[in-house]
């Protein structure tokens, strides 16, 4: 197999992310919480912290780890739910057609109308701040893109003669889908997750940073950017950390989902087979 | 009529209607007649060839066989129970009422081994031994001609032809009673098309089957049937033995199907029909082939349609002037 530039970088970067995540509580120097000494705040990145201070005198790179747990929790398990969801209404429309698929695309048109961050800033407002209404609020507002390519994918194979072999063999509708439909439109949907994971971890950046997302003193990426936009000019590095470990996840999951497009997408596989 | 003891399968005046149009915005709601009013009869250890044109219904006709299709009109009767009835369970019916089909490419799941395709529906059905499993399906592999250890590939490491055969091996798994085959050959080289129909054949005689062929190709038809019915728009134009459809066709579309078989010593006469086959949604008063009919008079053009005649033991004819063709 051809060297794929963008897998590599994009899995790598992911991955990084993920490590440094999981290891957080070894790699911070500082509980990212509780250390708080006035003291120190405002310090610039230098040997004792690597990025620096914020204005309450906190690690940044320990924060940074730290946000990292959240930002990877929130969009691996926000777009579980949304591919779940889409998939399942997606696989379901295309396979019993009818009514059920009118509602279905009908919905799915709706969801696509409404800005979903917006739509999750009203679920946030509903709800109270937490990382749980976080996951419900992007959980339930971003599944139509899936929904939407789940179903074209499906509807293009159910008239295949190996679903109608299904039939005739007696296999429950549920059945066949689940063992005839979804396996084998399972890349594309790998394809969007992915993507759309990087969407979520901006989706959080952006809830937190205006508020509604991770309550302070929690560290989560956006909230810093938030804390931090009284000391842009002053003390750049409080907002330049965590802006810069937003935008390597996001980088490494789109590049990630664009090299698993390329392996995984049937088209471009015939091209290099 | 038949004896009705040797009879497997009766399909009784089965009609597919689609509505079409008259959604949700209005317009006229119309009504397409795919299937309208078949009348068919499948004896044990038959094979009946249902030959015509794209578009004529057969295949709607094979799907309500199989209950994939819920019929507007009629029944499918097997030993007096109707198969298409909305409430028969299609487990039972799967026990039955077998397919094969006719493209070997897309007929297979792609992510499924040959053993998974084999396996599967054993243990839907209660088959869960896993002895019993094995034998069955080395069984099966052996009677198709494959090897039984080519069940662990994937279908794409197959040929047309071998795909073909797992295809037929997934039709009789469950021991089916009845097979249809839909258009079995048609998208297989012809190189290979004589290696499967030979084999189809085999396993009728071995596994006690009855065959419903559709096929346009008449040379196949020719080759597997016992007896034939070839329909035009939706309805059994002529139905009979091989050899009585085969000789003496009588109806002008049957005529004109057989003399379109390629002919190299041009021995059959020629009969040409021109132009294509009608809207089904406006199909034409009276005979519904009259206006594509070489042998056409005012009496064909006027309602209604004439009905299936019997001109002969086992030979039926819907057309007005089949006693003058003859």
């Amino acid at each position: 197999m051809k060297f794929r530039a963008n897998l590599v970088i994009g899995g790598a970067l992911f991955a990084t992310v993920v490590v440094a995540g999981a290891l957080a509580p070894f790699l911070a120097h500082t509980d990212p919480v509780m250390d708080a000494n006035l003291m120190n705040a405002e310090v610039a990145p230098g040997s004792e912290f690597w990025f620096g201070t914020d204005a309450q005198g906190r690690d940044i790179y320990s924060r940074v780890l730290y946000g990292a747990r959240i930002s990877l929790t929130v969009g691996i398990v926000s777009q579980l739910i949304n591919t779940v969801i889409g998939v399942c209404l997606g696989l379901s429309a295309a396979y019993w057609g009818g009514w059920w698929d009118d509602f279905v695309s009908g919905l799915t048109n709706l969801m696509l109308a409404i800005p979903s961050l917006i739509f999750a800033l009203a679920i946030m407002a509903i709800l109270t701040p937490g990382l749980t209404s976080l996951l419900i609020a992007l959980g339930l507002t971003n599944w139509s893109y899936t929904c939407r390519l789940s179903r074209a994918s499906a509807l293009s194979l159910k008239g295949q003669g190996y679903v109608q072999a299904a039939k005739v063999l007696g296999y429950g509708d549920i059945r066949i889908m689940l063992t005839q439909i979804l396996p084998n439109i399972l890349g594309p949907i790998i394809v969007i997750g992915t993507l759309g994971m990087g969407g979520a971890v901006l989706a959080e950046a952006s809830l937190s940073f205006l508020g509604l997302g991770i309550r302070p003193p929690f560290p989560s990426w956006g909230s810093m950017l938030s804390d931090a936009r009284d000391q842009i000019t002053t003390a750049p590095w409080i907002s330049i950390f965590p802006g810069l470990a937003i935008f390597m996840t996001v980088l490494g999951l789109n590049l990630l989902g664009d090299g698993l497009r390329d392996i995984l997408d049937p088209q471009s596989r015939a091209r290099t087979a | 009529m038949p004896e009705t003891d040797q009879m497997i399968l009766r399909v009784e005046d089965l009609a597919v209607h689609f509505p079409l149009g008259g959604g949700l915005l209005g317009g006229k709601r119309r009504t397409v007649h795919a299937v309208d009013g078949v009348d068919l009869h499948l004896r044990k250890g038959e094979c009946l060839g249902l030959v015509g044109e794209s578009g004529c219904g057969k295949s709607t006709l094979a799907l309500s066989i199989l209950g994939l299709q819920a019929p507007t009109r009629g029944r499918v009767l097997l030993d007096g129970v109707d198969i298409a009835a909305p409430g028969v369970d299609r487990k039972a019916r799967a026990r039955i009422v077998q397919m094969v089909f006719q493209d070997p490419y897309s007929s297979l799941n792609p992510r499924q081994t040959v053993r998974r395709t084999l396996e599967d529906p054993l243990r839907l059905h209660g088959i869960t031994d896993k002895s019993e499993v094995d034998g069955r399906i080395e069984e099966m592999l052996r009677h198709v001609g494959l090897r039984p250890e080519q069940a662990a590939r994937y279908p794409h490491e197959f040929s047309g032809g071998q795909r073909q055969r797992i295809g037929i091996a997934r039709a009789l798994i469950l021991k089916p009673k009845i097979v249809v085959l839909d258009e079995p050959v048609s998208a297989l080289d012809v190189s290979i098309r004589a290696q499967i129909i030979n084999l189809l054949l085999e396993l009728k005689e071995t596994m006690e089957l009855s065959y419903i062929m559709i096929s346009h190709d008449l040379g196949v038809v020719e080759h597997m049937s016992d007896r034939v019915a070839v329909m035009y728009l939706g309805r059994i134009v002529e139905t009979g033995g091989w050899h009585s459809i085969f000789t003496a066709p009588r109806h002008p579309y049957t005529r004109a199907l057989i003399a379109a078989i390629p002919d190299p010593f041009g021995e059959r006469p020629g009969v040409k029909i021109s132009g294509e086959l009608p809207n089904p949604l406006e199909p034409p008063s009276g005979c519904r082939f009259h206006p594509r009919c070489p042998e056409v008079r005012d009496i064909c053009r006027k309602p209604p349609t004439p009905p299936l005649g019997e001109i002969a033991r086992e030979h039926e004819v819907r057309c007005l002037r089949a006693a003058e063709l003859a």
